[in-house]
C-alpha cells in the first residue's frame, strides 16, 4: 500500500503542477500589452498564475478528496485517529509557502527592476532627457525647429514647477517624489506634463507648447510624464500598458513608459475623486512616429510660444 | 469573583463588576481584582500611547518631508518648557510620596502630597498657557504649528484629566473614603496614570523642542 | 504548570464561589427577552447582543451592495446620483467592516467564547464590556442618520482619503469620523477586556498552552486592537481638525502631506484585516476538529502562526500605497514583509487540513461553511499574495481586482466563518438545533452566488475597471450583470437563513447540552447555559481537543463524564 500511494501522489503532483503551467501560459486574463513594460508584467503574471493555480487546485483538491475519502458514515460513532501533530511534516509546509513566497519575492523584485522600479528618480534625469532630446538628430524638420525654439520655454517651464504653492516651501525645486522610472535618463525621451484635476486629465507638452486633453505619444521612445494633481488625488492608469501612478496634489510625481503598439488605448482614473470618478477617462493615442510629428505640427500653435504663456505647469 | 453583580462599592471605571459582593475571601480577592484592573489600564494606556506615537509620525514625517517655507522657521523658547518639564518630573515623585502615604496608613500626609502634586499638574497647564498665549505662530499658520498645538494640546488634555484625577482621589482619600491603605487602587491607577502622561511629556519635550 | 504565567501568583479568582450570590445579582437585571435590550452585564447577553445587532447592520450594508449591484448592472449611471452613489459605497464598507464583521467574530462570539474557554465566570469587565457594546447602536444610528442631513453622508469611501474627504460636504464626513471614533472606542475596550480576561481570568490549573485555540486569535486580535486602533483614532482626529478647523495636516493647498495621511490610515487599515480574519481562523480552529472528530493538527504551531501573523501584520501597511509616491526601498520592504505573511498562513491551512485528513467528517451546515471558507480564503490568499509584489499590484492597486481579492478574505473567509458558527454554536446558544435542510440550501445558494458576484470582478480589474464608480467602458456589461446575479442569489441566500434562525428558535429540535459532543467548556453545561455559566465548579479542561483520546486520559476536573461525551464514549 504505501508504495503505489506514495507513487499515486508523485504523479498526481506532477500532473498538477503540469495543469497549473498549462493554465497560467495558456489562459489569458490580461488586455493588449501596448507597453514596454507590459510583456514584462505579463511574464510575472503568467508565474504568479501558475503557482496560484497550483496552490488553489491541489489544496481544493485535498480538501475534496478529505471530505469524500474522510465522510462520517452512518451510525459511526467513533472518533478519527487522535493525532496532534507532526513535527517534520509541520516543518515541511512551514518551508514550502517559505520557499515558494521567496522565489515570488525575488523574481518580482527582478521585475520590478526591469520596469525601472528601482531607478532613482529626479528631476534630472528627465530634464536630462527633455535637452538631449533637443539635440536629437533624427528628428524631421519641423519638429526639430519647434523643440528648438522651446529651449527657453523648457529652462522657464521647470523652474516655477518646483515653486509650485503646495510644494514650494523651500526645498530644492522640482522634487519628484516617486514613480516609476523605467530608464528614465533614456535619450530622446518625450516629456509630457499632466495635469489631473476633477474630472479631467490636461496634457501638456512643454517641448511644443501643446495643451491636450488626450496623451498622443509616439511608438518606441520613451515618454516622461510628469504628474501633478490641481485639488485631490487622481490616479493614471492605462491598462494596456499595465502602468499606474497616483496623482497627487502637491507632490509631483513620474512616470515613464515606451509606447509599443499603435492604437488607442484608455487612462482610466483609478482613485476615488468625486462623484464623476467614473467619467474620468481620457485616451492615449499611441502613432507611428511620422503621424506623431504630423500630429504635433497640427497642433502646435502658430505663434511662436512665449515664456510667459508656457508657464501652464499645474498650480494648486 | 467576576460576578455579574453591579458592584457594591470600591468601583472606578475600569473595574466594575470586579468587586466583590460579599465573599468571604474578600481580603484576599481584592490583590486579584487590583491587579487585573492595573492590567486592564496599563493596556489601556498602551493604547493611549499608540495615539501619541502616531502624532509624533505623523510630526516626524512632516518635519522630514514637508519643510516650511522660508522665513517661517520658529525658534522656540526653551526655558519655560524646560521649567515645564521639571514641574511635571517633580510631580510624578510627589505623587509616589502621596501612594506611600496612604500604604503608610499616613493619611494627611498622602492627602498632602496630593494637593501638591495636583498643584504641580495645574502650574504645568498654566505654564502651558503663557507659552501658547506669547508663541508667534496661531494653529493654523501651517504645518509645524498645528503639529505643535495638536500634540501638546492633546497632551494637556491628558494633564488636565489627570490633575481631575487627582482631585477625586484625594476626595476619596478622606476618613470614609473609597480609597483607603488596604483598598488603593484608585490611588494606584491615577498614579499609574500619571506617570504616564509625564513619560509622554519627556519624550513630547525631546522631540518636539529639543529635536 | 509548565507555562509560568502572572495570574499563577494570584489567589484562584474566578471560579471559587459557586452560584452564590448571582440570585441577588440578576435581580436587578430584567428577565426574558428584555435582558437583549438592557444594560446587562452578562457576557452571553452581550455576546448575543452583539450578534444580533451586527445582524441588522449586516442586512443594511447588504441592502446598500444591491445599490451598487444594481447601479453597476448597467455601465452608465442611471439607477441612483453619483454622489447617492458614492454616500452608498462608502457606508456599505464602513457598515460592513466596523459594524458587522469586527462587532460580530470579535464582540460577539468573543464575549460569548472567551469565558467559557478560560474557565471564567464572566468577562474581566463586565462592565466595560456593556459599555463597549452600547456604543455601537448610537454609533451606527448616528452613522446612517448622516444619509438624512443636508449634503448627505460622507462620499470619500472608507478610506476617507484626503483632500477628497476634506473637500466633500464635511458634515457628513465629520459624522462618519465620529461614528467610525465611537466604534474603535468600542473595539479598544473590547481588546482591552479580552487581554485582560485571557491573561489574568484563567481558571487555577489552566495553562496558556491548553487555551482553546480561538482564546489565542483573540489575543492577537485583541492585541492589535490596542496598538493599531488609537492610531487610526489619532489620524481622524487630525483629519476632523483638517475639516472643521481648517488645519493643514493632510491638506496640500496648505502645506499638509496627504501620503502622511494614508500612512497612518492603514497602519490601522490593514492590522484591521486581521483584526477581522484573526477571530475567524480561530473559530474554524474550534469548529473544524469537532465535526471531523479529531484533535486540532499541530496545535503549537497553530499558536505561533497566529502571533506570527500579529507581528508581521504591523509591519505590512504600506503595501495599500504602492501607487502613491512611495519611495522605492519601502515598496520593496512591505513587498517582502506581506509576502512573508503568507508563511504563517499557510501553516494553518495545511493544520486544517491536517486535521480532517483520517477524520470522521460529518458534513452538516456548520462544516459546510468551515471548508468553503477554507476554499475561498486560499482564493483570496493567492490573490493576496500576488497582490503584494510591487509590480504586480501596480497595474491592479485600486481596481475590481482588489474589490474582488478582499470580499474573497472577508465575505468568503470571515463571513462564511460567521455563518458556520452560527451554525454550530446556534444549539448553545437557544438550546435548540437549526434545520439542516434549509441549512444546505443556505450554504447551496451563498456559495454559488458569493463567487457568481465575485470571481468575475477579477477579471474585469485586470482589463480596465477600476473600482468605486458608478459608470464603466460597455466591454464589462456582461460580466458585471454576472456579478450582479451573483449579489441578487447571495440576498436570496439570507432567506433560508433567517426563517431557519426566527423558526429553529420555537420549533427546532431541542439540542441538549452537548449535540456535537463537542470537548470545548462551553458544551460542558447546559445549553443555554446558566447565568454564571456553570452550576457547579468550572471544569478545568485541559485537552479541549482530545478527540480519539480514552476518555480517563483527560482531566475535566469535576464536570462528569456523562455531560460531555454525550452517548459516544461509554
Amino acid at each position: 500500500m504505501p508504495i503505489p500511494s506514495a507513487l499515486i501522489t508523485l504523479l498526481l503532483g506532477m500532473a498538477l503542477v503540469l495543469a497549473g503551467l498549462w493554465v497560467g501560459y495558456n489562459v489569458s486574463l490580461l488586455p493588449v500589452d501596448a507597453s514596454s513594460n507590459a510583456p514584462v508584467y505579463d511574464a510575472l503574471f503568467r508565474v504568479l498564475f501558475s503557482i496560484g493555480t497550483i496552490l488553489f487546485i491541489g489544496i481544493v483538491g485535498l480538501l475534496l478528496f478529505s471530505l469524500v475519502r474522510f465522510r462520517r458514515r452512518e451510525g459511526d460513532l467513533a472518533d478519527g485517529a487522535a493525532i496532534e501533530g507532526n513535527l517534520p511534516l509541520e516543518i515541511v509546509w512551514t518551508a514550502i509557502p517559505a520557499v515558494v513566497v521567496l522565489f515570488v519575492g525575488i523574481y518580482s523584485y527582478d521585475i520590478y527592476e526591469r520596469m525601472g522600479g528601482m531607478t532613482p528618480l529626479n528631476d534630472h534625469s528627465a530634464m536630462h532627457a527633455n535637452h538631449s532630446a533637443l539635440g536629437s538628430a533624427e528628428q524631421p524638420g519641423t519638429a526639430a525647429a519647434i523643440q528648438a525654439g522651446s529651449v527657453s520655454i523648457q529652462a522657464a517651464a521647470v523652474a516655477p514647477t518646483g515653486d509650485g504653492p503646495s510644494t514650494g516651501d523651500g526645498k530644492p525645486p522640482s522634487r519628484v517624489w516617486a514613480g516609476i522610472g523605467a530608464g528614465s535618463d533614456q535619450q530622446g525621451a518625450l516629456s509630457v506634463d499632466l495635469t489631473a484635476m476633477q474630472f479631467a486629465f490636461i496634457f501638456h507638452y512643454p517641448q511644443a507648447n501643446i495643451i491636450s486633453g488626450e496623451l498622443h505619444v509616439p511608438i518606441d521612445r520613451q515618454v516622461a510624464l510628469r504628474m501633478e494633481a490641481r485639488d485631490v488625488i487622481h490616479a493614471f492608469w492605462v491598462p494596456q500598458f499595465r502602468l499606474k501612478q497616483d496623482v497627487i496634489p502637491g507632490q509631483p510625481t513620474l512616470l515613464n513608459f515606451t509606447a509599443t503598439r499603435p492604437g488607442t488605448y484608455p487612462i482610466v482614473c483609478a482613485e476615488l475623486c468625486g462623484p464623476y470618478h467614473g467619467g474620468m477617462r481620457s485616451s492615449v493615442v499611441v502613432h507611428e512616429p511620422a503621424d506623431f510629428e504630423a500630429w504635433l505640427s497640427k497642433n502646435t500653435p502658430a505663434p511662436p510660444p512665449t515664456v510667459a504663456s508656457s508657464n501652464s505647469t499645474p498650480t494648486a | 469573583m467576576t460576578s455579574l453583580a453591579p458592584a457594591t462599592s470600591n468601583t472606578p471605571e475600569l473595574s466594575s463588576g470586579e468587586a466583590t459582593h460579599g465573599s468571604s475571601h474578600a481580603e484576599q480577592d481584592h490583590g486579584a481584582h487590583s491587579d487585573a484592573r492595573l492590567f486592564g489600564l496599563a493596556t489601556f494606556l498602551v493604547a493611549d500611547g499608540m495615539t501619541f506615537a502616531g502624532f509624533f509620525a505623523a510630526y516626524l514625517t512632516f518635519k522630514a518631508v514637508n519643510p516650511l517655507p522660508e522665513g517661517s522657521n520658529y525658534q522656540l523658547e526653551l526655558l519655560l518648557p524646560s521649567l515645564n518639564t521639571l514641574l511635571l518630573v517633580i510631580s510624578s515623585f510627589t505623587f509616589h510620596r502621596a501612594g506611600r502615604g496612604l500604604l503608610r496608613g499616613d493619611g494627611p500626609s498622602c492627602r498632602r502630597w496630593l494637593l501638591i502634586t495636583a498643584a504641580l499638574g495645574l502650574a504645568f497647564l498654566g505654564g502651558q498657557m503663557v507659552e501658547y498665549f506669547h508663541l508667534p505662530f496661531g494653529l493654523t499658520d501651517n504645518l509645524f504649528a498645528s503639529t505643535f498645538y495638536a500634540l501638546t494640546g492633546f497632551h494637556g488634555l491628558h494633564v488636565t484629566l489627570g490633575v481631575i484625577c487627582i482631585l477625586i482621589v484625594w476626595w476619596q482619600t478622606r476618613s470614609g473614603g473609597r480609597i483607603e491603605a488596604t483598598s488603593p487602587f484608585g490611588l494606584e491607577a491615577a498614579e499609574l496614570y500619571w506617570h504616564f502622561v509625564d513619560g509622554i511629556w519627556l519624550v513630547l519635550f525631546g522631540i518636539l523642542y529639543l529635536l | 504548570m509548565t507555562v509560568a504565567s502572572p495570574s499563577d501568583l494570584q489567589p484562584p479568582a474566578p471560579n471559587n464561589q459557586g452560584p452564590s450570590g448571582q440570585g441577588q445579582s440578576l435581580g436587578l437585571q430584567p428577565e426574558g427577552w428584555l435582558r437583549y435590550l438592557s444594560f446587562s452585564l452578562d457576557h452571553k447577553v452581550i455576546g448575543l447582543q452583539y450578534l444580533i445587532c451586527a445582524f441588522l447592520f449586516y442586512f443594511l450594508g447588504g441592502a446598500l451592495a444591491g445599490v451598487i449591484r444594481t447601479e453597476l448592472a448597467s455601465p452608465i449611471s442611471d439607477f441612483v446620483s453619483r454622489e447617492t452613489y458614492n454616500e452608498v459605497l462608502t457606508l456599505h464598507g464602513t457598515v460592513m467592516i466596523f459594524l458587522w464583521i469586527v462587532p460580530v467574530v470579535n464582540g460577539a462570539f468573543g464575549n460569548y467564547l472567551i469565558p467559557f474557554y478560560v474557565g471564567a465566570r464572566d468577562m474581566a469587565f463586565p462592565r466595560l464590556n456593556a459599555v463597549a457594546f452600547w456604543l455601537i447602536p448610537p454609533a451606527g444610528i448616528l452613522l446612517i442618520s448622516s444619509y438624512f442631513i443636508k449634503g448627505g453622508a460622507a462620499q470619500s469611501g472608507w478610506t476617507a482619503y484626503p483632500p477628497l474627504s476634506i473637500t466633500t460636504p464635511a458634515l457628513g464626513q465629520v459624522i462618519w469620523i465620529l461614528s467610525v471614533l465611537l466604534l474603535g472606542g468600542s473595539s479598544i475596550f473590547g481588546g482591552i477586556n479580552f487581554i485582560a480576561t485571557i491573561l489574568k481570568l484563567r481558571r487555577p490549573g489552566l495553562q496558556l498552552m491548553q487555551l482553546p485555540m480561538y482564546c489565542w486569535a483573540m489575543l492577537g486580535t485583541s492585541i492589535l486592537v490596542v496598538l493599531s486602533t488609537p492610531v487610526l483614532a489619532g489620524t481622524l482626529i487630525l483629519l476632523s481638525f483638517d475639516i472643521i478647523a481648517h488645519t493643514g495636516f493632510f491638506n496640500p493647498a496648505l502645506g499638509g502631506n496627504v501620503v502622511v495621511y494614508q500612512h497612518l490610515f492603514w497602519f490601522y487599515s490593514h492590522p484591521a484585516v486581521y483584526i477581522m480574519v484573526l477571530p475567524a481562523f480561530g473559530l474554524v480552529s474550534e469548529i473544524l476538529p469537532v465535526h471531523a472528530r479529531k484533535p486540532l493538527f499541530g496545535y503549537t504551531t497553530m499558536v505561533y502562526s497566529i502571533l506570527a501573523i500579529v507581528v508581521l501584520g504591523l509591519v505590512v501597511w504600506a503595501h495599500h500605497m504602492f501607487t502613491s509616491g512611495t519611495p522605492p526601498w519601502m515598496r520593496l520592504f512591505f513587498t517582502i514583509a506581506t509576502s512573508f505573511i503568507a508563511v504563517p498562513t499557510g501553516i494553518k491551512f495545511f493544520n486544517w487540513l491536517a486535521t480532517l485528513w483520517g477524520g470522521k467528517i460529518a458534513l452538516n451546515s456548520a462544516m459546510l461553511f468551515a471548508c468553503a471558507f477554507i476554499v475561498n480564503f486560499v482564493f483570496g490568499g493567492i490573490t493576496g499574495v500576488a497582490l503584494a509584489q510591487v509590480p504586480f499590484d501596480i497595474h491592479v492597486h485600486d481596481t475590481y481586482f482588489v474589490v474582488g481579492h478582499f470580499h474573497y478574505i472577508v465575505y468568503g473567509g470571515t463571513v462564511f466563518v460567521i455563518f458556520s458558527s452560527v451554525y454550530h454554536w446556534y444549539p448553545k446558544f437557544t438550546g435548540r438545533m437549526l434545520n439542516e435542510d434549509l441549512g444546505r440550501l443556505h450554504f447551496l445558494l451563498t456559495f454559488v452566488g458569493f463567487n457568481l458576484c465575485f470571481a468575475p470582478q477579477h477579471w474585469l480589474g485586470l482589463n480596465g475597471m477600476p473600482r468605486r464608480v458608478a459608470e464603466y467602458d460597455p466591454a464589462f456589461t456582461t460580466w458585471n450583470q454576472v456579478s450582479s446575479v451573483g449579489a441578487l442569489l447571495m440576498a436570496i441566500s439570507t432567506l433560508p437563513f433567517l426563517i431557519n434562525v426566527v423558526v429553529s428558535a420555537f420549533n427546532g429540535k431541542p439540542a441538549g447540552a452537548n449535540p456535537w459532543n463537542a470537548l470545548t467548556p462551553e458544551w460542558l453545561t447546559s445549553s443555554p447555559p446558566p447565568v454564571e455559566n456553570w452550576i457547579g465548579e468550572a471544569p478545568l479542561v485541559t485537552h479541549p481537543y482530545g478527540y480519539g483520546t480514552p476518555a480517563d486520559r483527560i482531566d475535566l476536573g469535576n464536570a462528569t463524564g456523562e455531560q460531555i461525551w454525550g452517548d459516544s464514549r461509554r
